[in-house]
């Protein structure tokens, strides 16, 4: 750090950069893990890391957008989180916003359940699948940030989203996807 | 609508945003302050070290003033800006105190 000026931008910017993404960190890491007390812990040890490389990072972003360096720390925190507790993450998303809203029409009734069985399809994917879905999804990121987030090419991620999604809807389909009603002399599907 | 499309209106429904709860940004803020606490002890240990040549002495109170910034400038991560008076304190005092004999030293300079 040069002088007081710098320091003090330095610090505004990261202030910034800390209420700006987040409710992204959180989001990510809650998705990730499952629980909102690891991921408590993640969001918080993703900040304090991202702080202690913040004057670097900013250095060498040549003014393209921090949010995928952010996540990118998220995700390999969680990682050896995974790799020191050696297991695969536990999804109990059962207190997810959309799951633990009241209960409405019969239509919603049916949607919420679907969600339910798509959060649990989302949990069964492949790591660098579900992730990509969560970067999309809840976090609202394109192919661009996903890519610089994961560190492949832009390519491969539009890949990546695509062979996610046709994997969640063919696990739907072969699990409990409803299944439309059968026509008149027609077997019914159990 | 395709069921390609059915998924990914699912998706957005079951992934939406979470809000990280309150109590994360005190967590944050504490954090980030013992980052900065230990900085500020960084550079304390290296005053003492440096205060025995005359020539270092103007330069340690600069650097706790720094630091003191650094740590006042990370309260801003809190987004109920409540003041925390007892660390704050400590730390002006630090900085105070280094300011103190800063300029002591170069009134006795000028002499």
């Amino acid at each position: 750090m040069e002088n007081i000026a710098d320091k003090q931008r330095l610090d505004r910017d990261f202030t910034e950069l800390y209420r700006a993404h987040l409710r992204d960190v959180y989001s990510y890491a809650y998705y990730r893990i499952g629980n909102h007390h690891d991921a408590e812990d993640l969001t918080e040890q993703t900040f304090l890391q991202a702080y202690r490389h913040f004057d670097r990072a900013q250095r060498e972003s040549n003014g393209r957008p921090l949010r995928p360096w952010l996540i990118r720390i998220a995700h390999n925190l969680a990682a050896n989180l995974y790799r020191d507790r050696s297991r695969r993450p536990v999804t109990q998303l059962d207190d997810a916003a959309v799951l633990s809203a009241p209960q409405g029409t019969e239509q919603m009734v049916e949607e919420r359940e679907e969600v339910k069985e798509v959060l649990a399809g989302v949990s069964k994917l492949p790591e660098d699948r579900r992730e990509a879905l969560i970067m999309r999804f809840a976090l609202g990121m394109d192919n661009r940030e996903i890519a610089r987030a994961l560190g492949r090419s832009e390519g491969a991620t539009k890949v990546l989203l695509h062979r996610a999604i046709k994997q969640l809807e063919q696990d739907l389909e072969a699990e409990a996807w409803p299944q439309p009603a059968p026509g008149p002399g027609g077997a019914t599907h159990e | 609508m395709s069921d390609a499309e059915r998924v990914e209106r699912l998706l957005q429904m079951a992934l939406a945003p979470v809000e990280p709860p309150e109590r994360l940004t005190d967590r944050m803020e504490r954090g980030l302050s013992e980052l900065t606490d230990a900085a500020v002890e960084e550079l304390a240990d290296w005053e003492l070290a440096a205060m025995s040549d005359p020539r270092n002495w103007v330069r340690p109170a600069l650097a706790v003033v720094v630091g003191g910034m650094a740590a006042g400038g990370l309260v801003l991560v809190r987004a109920r800006q409540q003041h925390r008076k007892r660390h704050t304190t400590g730390l002006r005092a630090l900085e105070k105190s280094v300011r103190d004999v800063a300029g002591d030293l170069e009134k006795r300079l000028r002499r």
